[in-house]
C-alpha cells in the first residue's frame, strides 16, 4: 500500500514536473517571486531586530535558528502534501470521484496533483537562514546536539505533513473552509519563528499538548541553547520529537480515513 | 456622469456584495484564520514594543489595535490581492474581456463598484468580528469622537479606491504578459510590506521608512490606521490618498486605452 501510493506520488509528481518544465523561463521567474515572498517573513523580523537587540529575550542569531527550523521543515511538507490542500476544491465540484477511480491511493493521488516545483523556494529559503543561524549563533556543541538537528528538521517535517492531511481529511466535511487549514499550517509556521517567551502561556500549553508543534523547533532549540524550556517541562521532551512525528503522522493518517469514507460524491 | 449610470453602478456594486455574501463558509473560515493570525502578531508586537516602548511613536495599546485593524481590513482591502484582479485577468486571457467593451459601461467604473461592494462585504463580513475579538481580549486605543471614525471611514474608501487602482493596472498587464502569476506576486510582496502589513510602516528604519511611506501603498493599512488612532491629520491624509488614487486611475485610463487598441489588432 505504502510502496504503491510512492510509485503514484513519483508518476504524477513527474508528469507535473515536465509540464512545469516546459515554461523553463516562467518557472524560473516563479521560483523567483517565491523566494521573494517568502524572504519577507524574515524581512520583517530583521526589521524588528534593526530597533531593537532581543526580542522575547532571544538574539538575532537565535530567532534564526527558530525560524530556519520551523520553515525548511514546513517547506519541505508543503512541497510533499501541500496540493492536498486543494481538496476542497475536488469536493465541492466533484472532480475527486476521477482520483476514486483510479487504482492507486487517493491521498499519494491528491497529494502529487500538481505538483508545483516551486514551493522548494520556501524550503530553501528556510535552509539559508538556518546555515546563517547555525554560524552564527552561540551553541556548545555535543554529540547530542549534532544528532538533534537532523532529528529536529526531519520530525518537523512529518509533524507538519500530518497537519496538512488533517487539514485535507477536515475539507471532506467544510468544503469550503481551506482557510481554517490554512490558519493551522501557515499560522504555526509563523508562530514558531517567534520565541515560545513571547506569547501567552494559554497558546504555548495549546501548541505542545493540543496541537503539538512546540515539537518542530520551541523544545529541542531550548535544549540546543540551553535555555529555560517553555511550561517547565522536563529537558528530555527535546528528544521526543520523532515519537510525537509518529504519533501526529497515525493520527492524520486515520483522519484521511475517516474523512474519505465520510465522503458522499455530488454526483455530477 | 447621469442619474442613470450612477444607479446602474450602485446596481453593480450591490451585486458584488451580495455574492460575496454567499460565501458563507469561506467567510467563516476567514474569520478564523483572521482571529489567529492576529493572535501571533500581536503577542509579537507585545513583545517588540515591550524591548522598546514608543517604537515608531506608538504605545503598546495603539500597537495593538493597529494589529487587529491591519486583520480587519486584510480582506477588506484586498491587501495581497484577491479581489476582482484575478476574474478581469482571466477574461482578458480567454477574450471574453471583448464582450465587456461592447457594453454600454465603462469598464474602469464597472470593476470599481465592483470591488467597493466586494469590499464592503469583507469589512463587515471578515472585518468586525476579528477586531471584536481583539478589542474584547486586549487593550486598544480606541478614540471617543465619532468625528475620529468618520474621519477613518473617509480614509479608509480612499484606501479602497487606491487598493482598486493598483490592482487594476496590474490585471490589465494580462493584455501584454500571457501569464500573469508573476504579477499578482508582485502585488502580493508590495501590499504586504509597503502597506505595513508585516511591521508598521512608521517602525521601518530612515530612508527605508520615508520610501515606503511615500509610496501609494501606504494609503491602504498605515494612513487610516494613523488616523483612528489620532496620530495623523485627515485632511492632509485624505489628500495624500486623494493624489495617488486620482494618478494610478488616470494611469488605468491610459493603459486600458492602449489595451484595447491591442484587442482590435488582435481581430478579437
Amino acid at each position: 500500500m505504502v510502496a504503491e501510493g510512492l510509485r503514484a506520488y513519483r508518476l504524477i509528481a513527474g508528469m507535473w514536473i515536465r509540464s512545469t518544465m516546459a515554461y523553463r523561463a516562467s518557472f524560473a521567474m516563479t521560483v523567483l517571486g517565491n523566494l521573494l515572498v517568502t524572504a519577507l517573513d524574515f524581512v520583517a523580523i530583521l526589521l524588528m531586530f534593526s530597533r531593537v537587540d532581543s526580542l522575547g529575550g532571544y538574539s538575532l542569531p537565535e530567532v534564526a535558528l527558530l525560524y530556519g527550523l520551523s520553515v525548511t521543515s514546513f517547506g519541505f511538507a508543503d512541497l510533499v502534501v501541500g496540493s492536498a490542500g486543494r481538496l476542497g476544491t475536488r469536493v465541492r465540484d466533484g472532480t475527486l470521484d476521477t482520483l476514486l477511480v483510479r487504482p492507486a491511493p487517493v491521498l499519494a493521488q491528491a497529494s502529487a496533483d500538481r505538483f508545483a516545483p516551486r514551493r522548494f523556494a520556501r524550503m530553501v529559503q528556510g535552509a539559508l537562514v538556518l546555515g546563517y543561524a547555525l554560524v552564527a549563533v552561540d551553541i556548545d556543541w555535543s554529540v547530542p546536539k549534532t544528532l538533534l538537528l537532523p532529528v529536529t528538521l526531519v520530525s518537523g517535517a512529518a509533524i507538519f505533513c500530518a497537519l496538512f492531511v488533517v487539514g485535507a481529511a477536515f475539507q471532506f466535511v467544510a468544503q469550503d473552509a481551506a482557510e481554517v487549514q490554512a490558519a493551522f499550517t501557515y499560522g504555526g509556521t509563523t508562530l514558531l519563528q517567534y520565541p515560545p517567551t513571547v506569547f501567552g502561556k494559554d497558546l504555548v500549553r495549546a501548541v505542545t499538548f493540543v496541537l503539538p508543534l512546540a515539537f518542530v523547533n520551541w523544545l529541542p532549540v531550548s535544549y540546543l541553547l540551553g535555555r529555560p524550556y517553555p511550561l517547565g517541562l522536563p529537558e528530555w521532551v527535546a528528544f521526543a520529537p520523532p515519537l510525537v512525528a509518529v504519533g501526529c503522522c497515525a493520527l492524520a493518517g486515520a483522519a484521511w480515513r475517516a474523512g474519505l469514507r465520510s465522503y458522499r460524491s455530488t454526483g455530477s | 456622469m447621469g442619474v442613470g449610470s450612477s444607479r446602474l453602478y450602485a446596481a453593480v456594486a450591490a451585486g458584488a456584495f451580495r455574492r460575496y455574501a454567499t460565501y458563507r463558509v469561506a467567510t467563516a473560515a476567514g474569520v478564523f484564520t483572521n482571529t489567529v493570525f492576529g493572535l501571533i502578531l500581536v503577542y509579537t508586537y507585545l513583545a517588540l514594543w515591550d524591548e522598546r516602548p514608543h517604537l515608531g511613536g506608538y504605545d503598546q495599546s495603539q500597537a495593538v489595535t493597529y494589529v487587529w485593524l491591519g486583520q480587519a481590513l486584510f480582506a477588506a482591502l484586498a491587501i495581497q490581492g484577491g479581489g476582482f484582479e484575478n476574474e478581469l485577468m482571466e477574461r482578458i486571457r480567454t477574450g471574453e474581456i471583448a464582450i465587456d467593451l461592447y457594453r454600454p459601461a465603462d469598464l474602469q467604473l464597472w470593476w470599481l463598484a465592483a470591488d467597493l461592494g466586494r469590499s464592503a462585504f469583507q469589512l463587515l463580513g471578515r472585518g468586525v468580528i476579528p477586531f471584536a475579538f481583539g478589542a474584547f481580549f486586549f487593550p486598544v486605543a480606541l478614540p471617543d469622537d465619532p468625528l475620529v471614525w468618520l474621519a477613518f471611514l473617509v480614509a479608509l474608501l480612499l484606501g479602497a479606491v487606491v487598493s482598486f487602482a493598483v490592482r487594476y493596472l496590474v490585471a490589465l498587464s494580462g493584455f501584454w504578459l500571457l501569464d500573469g502569476t508573476g504579477m499578482l506576486q508582485l502585488l502580493m510582496i508590495t501590499g504586504l510590506f509597503c502597506s505595513g502589513m508585516t511591521l508598521p510602516l512608521n517602525v521601518f528604519p530612515g530612508g527605508l521608512g520615508d520610501v515606503v511611506r511615500a509610496l501609494p501603498w501606504s494609503a491602504l493599512l498605515q494612513l487610516p490606521a494613523d488616523v483612528l488612532l489620532g496620530e495623523a491629520d485627515p485632511l492632509p491624509t485624505f489628500a495624500f490618498q486623494a493624489v495617488w488614487a486620482v494618478a494610478l486611475l488616470a494611469a488605468g485610463r491610459l493603459v486600458q486605452a492602449a489595451a484595447t487598441r491591442r484587442v482590435v489588432v488582435q481581430g478579437g
